[in-house]
């Protein structure tokens, strides 16, 4: 745990209410320069055009080659990248840090769309285990089924799927927005740490187990609830937030969102270490 | 000789608040700590708060909304208030000259603006890395 030590003075960060304590040893002294440019990309990203369209057929290709010509496309500026015949092929697409709309048409395999940070991307198909795992920013839709562990640990964007899931949804996930139109499995939202995951359909057992924090919505039947997963109120910002995030999604715009199950962490697996002299002595 | 009775004063922590409103929890009083992170990441964005830089960005990236945005707040970091930057794994320090106003939603569009421009600029810590261990 970071060291906390109470102060006397009043700075910034204090004064205007966001703190009453110094963490100290954790920074890595980096400044914000006030003269940085408005640049809307990482620096060293290809410039690509959206109307510039481009169609790709991988059906003889392995995994890295397709990905490698994704890669030559976008450095020729085509911002539009439609890949036909996946074949349910692992691991495509994967490693995308560039704005894009990719469009499959067909099925991926397993850890389709890994560590992505920007693209849009569309699957008109299904997809396999640990699809979009990592993911930082961005948008995924899976027009029909998923497997499991959807959205393992991502950090942030959207990852929808039309269709159900398998178990393990949002496993460690760390950020973002994962929305199912169907059902989930069990242990969704397994050890997550922040984020939301949204499900319209029914959920299996376990839901939201050892979860330290985030924020899960279920609009159908719960199999069980997690270790420290609690149910919570439903507020009017989570509404709206609700019904802007399916109209985003393309699904349940039609949805009634003040029927769904609020679920958060009840935070009593935190600080672990510090708490267990004491659960000790109480044992002792 | 006789020891002279020392009165040990233990300061009370003070309250956590976020956005002007208490957090602190009996499980907080429990193990006398705060527990969680340095900013409430359940709060959801007020969309009307938005500067004309970040809907700049959001088009240009072609996407509906603010995105990976959303999970971004004002924090703080050596007493100062700052931004995590996941990328770099770090606290990304706000200067003094930069005025914030005083409420959370406020501040964290400012910093979801700072943090974009932060993470684009050919300064980043990773573009040295990237040059330094890229391998293909």
């Amino acid at each position: 745990m970071a060291n906390l030590k109470a102060t006397e003075k009043k700075t910034k960060s204090q004064s205007m209410g966001m703190h009453s304590e110094v963490l100290t040893g954790r920074t890595q002294q980096k400044f914000f320069n006030p003269d940085e440019g408005e640049n809307l990309y990482y620096f060293g990203t290809y410039d690509v055009d959206f109307n510039k369209r481009t169609e790709l057929d991988v059906k003889e290709m392995t995994a890295p080659e397709a990905n490698k010509e994704i890669d030559n496309l976008m450095s020729q500026g085509f911002g539009t990248i439609v890949i036909k015949n996946p074949q349910g092929k692992h691991s495509l697409g994967v490693g995308i840090l560039n704005k894009l709309n990719l469009i499959f048409e067909g099925s991926l395999g397993y850890f389709g769309m890994g560590s992505c940070d920007g693209p849009t991307v569309r699957i008109n198909g299904r997809v396999g285990w640990s699809c979009a795992e990592n993911l930082m920013a961005g948008k995924v839709v899976i027009e029909k089924n998923a497997g499991s562990c959807f959205g393992a640990a991502i950090r942030g964007g959207d990852l929808i799927c039309k269709g159900s899931v398998g178990a393990r949804t949002g496993i460690d996930m760390k950020g973002g927005t994962i929305i199912v139109g169907g059902d989930a499995g069990a242990f969704t939202g397994f050890m997550m740490q922040r984020g939301r995951i949204i499900i319209l359909g029914d959920v299996g057992i376990n839901l939201g187990d050892s979860m330290y924090d985030g924020t899960i919505f279920i609009g159908g039947k719960i199999g069980s609830f997690g270790s420290d997963a609690v149910p919570s109120d439903l507020t009017d910002s989570d509404q709206d937030w609700l019904k802007r995030k399916l109209k985003v999604a393309e699904i349940g715009e039609k949805f009634d969102v003040s029927k769904m199950t609020k679920i958060v962490a009840g935070k009593k697996l935190w600080n672990y270490d510090n708490l267990e002299p004491h659960e000790k002595k109480g044992a002792i | 000789m006789v020891k002279k009775k020392t009165k040990t004063k233990f300061k009370k922590e003070k309250k956590i608040i976020l956005g002007g409103k208490s957090k602190e929890t009996a499980r907080e009083k429990m193990i006398g700590q705060h527990i969680g992170y340095r900013y409430d990441v359940n709060l959801l964005p007020d969309y009307k708060k938005i500067t004309p830089f970040l809907k700049k960005y959001v088009e240009a990236m072609g996407w509906d909304d603010l995105n990976w945005l959303e999970d971004v707040h004002m924090g703080y970091e050596e007493d100062r208030p700052a931004v995590f930057c996941r990328n770099a794994n770090g606290w990304v320090t706000i200067p003094k000259s930069i005025k914030l106003p005083d409420n959370q939603q406020d501040r964290d569009m400012i910093a979801r603006e700072l943090l974009v421009k932060f993470q684009m600029s050919p300064k980043h810590p990773l573009v040295d890395l990237k040059k330094a261990y890229l391998k293909f």
